[in-house]
């Protein structure tokens, strides 16, 4: 390919990240998809692939004894350290990996070269399996007050709607068309969830354009249409999620807010939730604090606090309950929106319908729920993962706050949601890394222009067909939990930090043992135990019954225990020691090298036939834990100089 | 002293009670010698049913002639009881805090309480030293067992019994113990059978200023050395602090005198500074703001989780000098009560498997905490809601169990006991109705005549329903070393213990059922499987057709 300067270098060093003098040599090498490197010891077959899409940034650091450093910073928050020997050849792979992670327009994107053996029935299916219509029809729509509308079909009224919207049953074409032209990018209020027990809906929209003064009679009609489609209630909230000073500015500029005198019957309420930017921002200060090289516990929490990540995953958890209570307890219908409509609104409806409705905490519900919410709704997923080079100040970590609220609910309701971690980490990489086409452009029309559904693969599909993977073995169906609506807390201590997504490639610091994968196995097991029991049993009772022919076959017996395995493989993890000297002790530990595997403990291994996103980086279980040394800033005085024994020992 | 001097007013009726996460009772209060005693009076269960000693500190709030008491207790428990009449309201309160705070041990309610259960092992002779030393003595013969401390008049807070090299006779330690501080000579804490290494620990060196010395010290420790081998000394203070403590007398072992030894300073915080941090923290985890930068901020400054990084990170480089180095090791900070024997007992969690059975634990608190005289009585006096000014108060062992937990969570399979386990710990150090923890030494629990006067914890811990209760059904031995994470993201503060009483915890509690559940139904199906297995031989081998073939 182009782009490539330079399709492989020789000795290149991979970095520990955080103890960097451990290192692997190795080969890297550059293809038009992958950064891969491969491990030069003899007998090891040790290769970490990186995607293009995945690189967020890249970084050259002045030169070491060790050669030119590269660092290359992933959105899945992987970071690799490679250390190059000459700097012609650092400053070519530099080169022409800028270009081949910012890939200049839609074709160049790894899903439109994707092609496992799926032949096009297949792809067809893939797609099919995901219908949005089907979740409409789960929630009793189209019905009484509710219809279907084709208003815009040809995406005429909104070019970032989805071509099918319901909108209350007493909505016109006109009052659609006329409260579209008083909403910013024509997104006017439509159904997002409906309550099939008490009527009372979840709506959305874009801000309207009110400015001073302004008014629209359509407007104020669909809004009444609304309140009217819930024959149960006599008003509506009406709740803008953003901080009010935002939205007073947003005035100034012809946009804004309802004015509850012109609305009949709405209570009108701000929930201030930040801006792309602030998010932006906040989830890079909390970036920076995961990767502080050895920090210390005032460190990472004063880091996390003035980062404010866990403040604004709070804000929006808090507007998600605001609305929970008013759909399920008050019976009241809320019309949901922030400045588009595409990202705080996304957020606050999907969390909603997280608390609301237990279909949306299994496997398929919240593939349902993100197609629904995000991707049909128009969020803008390649601006805001940066798939093709574009403006930066569009980027923003909106869907990671999602993904963050259902895993904070997960830790508070453990039994509640059919899936586990290892899906929402799966979801989060493959949104960024552009192998499947379900997040590629900014709202359907593009993914319609681009020919995705013929062109590239749904990662939904995917997920289903791996779903034992994500199984979350606490899940029961008629579990009390899984029952009704979430009501958790949101005390400050409720929040917690999600090292399994962001410090998810630092093996050293997971627990060694996981419960989950322990219930894995004891449930794959249970279930062979029962079909034994039923073959026994059958077996038995042709025995007694015809006392003559039997046909003997021999099961293998259950005299060994069945975590037996699962213990030893994590154990290989567990008896390696991190770095507590801080360098003090220099010696080798004597640990014996365990065969590289890459689906230890709670890793999201995806079974991807590409491997694209290799665990292989620290899969040496003895360089693999990371060297979180414990060097606090009160025992300096054990040693300064972490690589000479005798600086040490003169200075004791 | 009589305690009904101190109970001006025995009984009242109509008192409200709100507790956390349960319905508020009404009912009548009674209070007796040791016992704050809420019953409700419809159906006559007991609905509260506290100790004394449980109380931290109490607050008294009026309205109009209603009075509300509410009570603070050290196992972190806020509760109110709104009591009608204002005489009766004070006269209360001034008997709980008067019976909450006697001084005299010998009033403790362990004295007077009759166990309702049946003792059928007495765990006061569950963990003898002897028994600790035959085990030993199967290992090593490098090793004796000393009476040189018999009537603790060598080092007061010694056992009697104590386990030295075999090579050290009993006036060589006794010139020791006049080394080192409070008379801890340095004695065997532990020995690793992998590789024969040992951890020792003691009181710091009385070097003083002027660079005292002893021979005897010098002898004593090296002769744990294997020929041409190094050991370590790990001082769990800063090397500041340790310079500054030979003013005081104290010191550390020079590298001229000790050419054997390379000496590692730590820096784990000791006695009001960790008492303060257990305030701060607990006053942060009860903040009602819902502020999230109020909390974290609050969370850091109560610095609880650095402690609990240090004390881990020190523990982990001591198992990992034996483990790993090969070496030996000798622990000590000033008095060696307390930090030390955090370091030397999660030493022992992480390299011994033994330790991390329910028994084993038991026999681990046994030897490192309470023959090996940690002033229980002194630490846990008062806790987080104390008004009065800590004087020895520290939350030493809490901090230890703490960190129990941490690597516990880590390795949710490799410990025989579950987080129950440490919680009840934490509840019967600072509260009990067994003597277990009562006093500060070996030699206080023998003048109190403990063993004769009060039951053991370990006799109620020891029976088959209280195991099942504490077991981790998740547990696989493994004899592996477990290397715990200290990377501040892999620490997590214990809500166990401190949010416990400030969230509900029914839906974690019932993922753990779900848990349980799912073992217990895999192991009927095993069980159900095999005994098939077995009818389907007997009906095959009955079988005429196969017999005769």
């Amino acid at each position: 390919m182009e782009f490539i300067r330079l399709p492989k270098v020789e000795n290149v060093k991979l970095l520990d990240r955080v103890s960097p003098r451990r290192s692997r040599v190795g080969t890297l090498y550059l293809t038009a998809t992958h950064t891969i490197f491969v491990e030069n010891e003899a007998g090891v077959r040790n290769e970490t692939w990186v995607l293009h899409s995945l690189v967020c940034s890249l970084e050259k650091q002045a030169a070491t004894s060790s050669g030119y450093p590269l660092l290359i910073h992933c959105k899945n928050f992987q970071v690799l350290h490679f250390a190059i020997p000459r700097e012609q050849e650092c400053q070519d792979v530099h080169l022409s990996l800028q270009r081949l992670s910012q890939p200049e327009s839609y074709e160049e994107l790894y899903c439109f070269s994707y092609k496992p053996n799926v032949d096009d029935e297949e792809r067809q299916n893939e797609w099919d399996f995901m219908n949005l219509k089907a979740d409409y029809s789960r929630m009793g729509l189209p019905n009484a007050h509710w219809k279907l509308s084709p208003a815009n079909r040809n995406y005429k009224v909104s070019d970032t709607y989805p071509a099918d919207l319901f909108v209350p049953e007493s909505a016109t074409p006109p009052v659609i068309v006329g409260s579209s032209k008083f909403r910013s990018r024509g997104r006017f209020p439509t159904l997002s969830y409906y309550s099939k027990e008490n009527h009372a809906a979840i709506c959305r929209s874009s801000q309207p354009l009110s400015g001073f003064s302004a008014r629209c009679l359509e407007d104020e009609q669909m809004l009444e249409a609304i309140l009217r489609s819930n024959p149960c209630s006599d008003f509506m909230y009406v709740v803008d999620t953003r901080p009010k000073l935002n939205a007073i500015a947003n005035r100034a500029a012809g946009k804004g807010y309802e004015n509850e005198d012109n609305y009949s019957n709405i209570k009108f309420q701000f929930i201030g939730i930040e801006n792309i930017h602030v998010m932006r921002n906040s989830q890079q200060k909390m970036l920076e604090v995961c990767e502080l090289r050895s920090p210390s516990m005032s460190d990472f929490l004063e880091g996390l606090e003035s980062s404010g990540w866990l403040k604004h995953i709070k804000a929006v958890l808090d507007a998600g309950i605001f609305i929970t209570k008013a759909v399920a307890e008050e019976g009241v219908s809320v019309l949901v929106h922030c400045s588009d409509g595409w990202d705080r609104t996304a957020q606050v409806c999907s969390v909603a319908c997280v608390l609301l409705d237990p279909y949306y905490r299994t496997l398929q519900g919240l593939m349902v729920l993100i197609e629904k919410d995000w991707i049909s709704f128009g969020h803008k997923f390649s601006h805001r993962c940066n798939h093709l080079v574009g403006d930066p100040k569009e980027v923003s970590p909106v869907i990671d706050q999602f993904l963050e609220c259902v895993w904070q609910l997960m830790e508070q309701f453990p039994c509640a949601f059919e899936f586990n971690e290892r899906f929402l980490i799966t979801i989060h990489s493959h949104i960024y890394s552009c192998q499947y086409g379900n997040f590629i452009g900014n709202n359907q029309r593009e993914r319609i222009q681009l020919g995705v559904h013929q062109r590239t693969h749904s990662l939904w599909s995917y997920l289903w067909t791996n779903r034992t993977d994500y199984i979350n073995p606490l899940y029961r169906p008629d579990h009390s939990q899984t029952q009704g609506l979430l009501r958790p807390s949101t005390a400050p201590y409720c929040f917690k930090f999600w090292r399994g997504l962001y410090n998810r490639f630092d093996q050293g610091i997971h627990p060694r043992q996981s419960v989950e994968d322990y219930l894995r196995t004891i449930q794959e097991e249970t279930q062979q135990l029962e079909e034994q029991l039923a073959s026994h049993k059958q077996k038995i009772a042709k025995l007694e019954e015809e006392q003559g022919w039997s046909v003997v076959q021999e099961a293998a017996p259950f005299d060994k225990s069945p975590t037996a395995w699962t213990l030893s493989h994590d154990l290989r993890l567990a008896n390696t020691p991190q770095d507590y000297t801080g360098g003090f002790i220099t010696s080798s530990p004597s640990q014996p090298k365990a065969p590289d595997s890459s689906g230890l403990i709670l890793l999201p291994q995806d079974l991807n036939q590409t491997s694209i996103f290799s665990l292989s980086n620290s899969s040496d279980p003895e360089s693999g834990i990371a060297d979180l040394s414990c060097r606090s800033p009160l025992s300096e005085d054990s040693t300064r100089d972490p690589d000479s024994d005798e600086a040490v020992y003169s200075a004791a | 002293m009589e305690f009904a001097e101190l109970i001006k007013t025995p009984r009242v009726d109509g008192v409200v009670l709100h507790r956390p996460f349960l319905p508020t009772v009404e009912g009548t209060l009674c209070l007796t010698g040791h016992h704050l005693i809420l019953s409700s009076r419809q159906d006559n269960t007991e609905e509260l049913w506290l100790l004394h000693s449980n109380i931290d500190s109490i607050e008294k709030r009026f309205v109009g002639s209603l009075g509300s008491i509410i009570v603070k207790c050290k196992d972190l428990r806020v509760i109110q009881l709104d009591i009608p009449g204002m005489e009766e309201c004070l006269n209360i309160a001034s008997s709980i805090e008067a019976l909450s705070t006697l001084d005299s041990v010998s009033l403790m309610y362990p004295f007077f309480y009759r166990p309702m259960f049946e003792v059928i092992e007495d765990g006061w002779n569950s963990f003898l030293p002897e028994d600790a030393f035959k085990d030993l003595e199967s290992m090593t013969d490098e090793w004796r067992l000393s009476e040189v401390n018999k009537d603790f008049s060598v080092c007061p807070s010694y056992p009697p019994l104590v386990a030295v090299p075999k090579d050290i006779d009993d006036e060589t330690l006794r010139k020791v113990a006049t080394f080192r501080h409070g008379g801890r000579f340095p004695v065997l804490s532990y020995y690793h059978k992998k590789n024969g290494m040992v951890m020792m620990r003691a009181g710091q060196p009385l070097t003083g200023t002027n660079g005292r010395r002893c021979k005897e010290d010098e002898k004593l420790i090296n002769a744990t050395l294997r020929p041409g081998k190094r050991g370590y000394i790990i001082d769990t203070r800063t090397i500041n602090v340790a310079q500054q403590a030979k003013a005081r007398g104290g010191g550390i072992e020079s590298e001229a005198n000790y050419p054997q030894w390379r000496r590692i300073h730590k820096a784990i915080e000791r006695s009001n500074v960790l008492q303060e941090s257990l305030i701060k923290l607990v006053e942060a985890c009860n903040d009602q703001s819902h502020n999230m930068d109020r909390w974290l901020s609050k969370l850091e400054a109560s610095n609880w989780q650095t402690h609990v990084k240090e004390i881990l990170t020190t523990a982990c480089l001591a198992a990992q000098c034996i483990d790993r180095e090969g070496a030996s090791v000798l622990v000590h900070g000033t008095e060696g009560t307390d930090t030390t024997l955090q370091v030397t007992s999660l030493a022992q969690i992480i390299l011994d498997p033994s330790c991390r059975t329910i028994r084993g634990f038991q026999g681990l608190v046994e030897r490192e905490w309470l023959q090996a005289g940690h002033p229980f009585q002194q630490r846990c006096a008062q806790s987080a809601y104390s008004n009065s000014k800590p004087r020895q108060e520290a939350p030493v062992f809490l901090l230890f169990l703490d960190c129990v937990w941490q690597i516990l969570r880590q390795f949710p399979c490799s410990f025989e006991f579950s987080e129950s386990y440490l919680v009840l710990l934490f509840e019967h150090a600072y509260a009990s109705q067994f003597g277990t923890f009562l006093g500060n030494s070996a030699a206080e629990r023998a003048k109190l005549s403990l063993p004769e006067k009060t039951v053991s914890l370990w006799s109620w811990v020891n029976r088959h329903q209280e195991i099942e209760r504490l077991t981790n059904p998740l547990f696989e031995a493994n004899s592996l070393v477990i290397w715990p994470s200290v990377a501040p993201q892999s620490l997590l503060l214990w809500e166990g213990v401190f949010l416990r009483w400030n969230r509900s915890s029914k839906c974690l509690d019932e993922a753990y059922e779900e848990m349980v559940h799912i073992i217990e139904y895999n192991k009927e199906l095993q069980n159900k499987v095999n005994s098939l297995r077995r009818q389907l031989a007997q009906l095959e081998t009955e079988d005429p057709l196969l017999q005769t073939p």
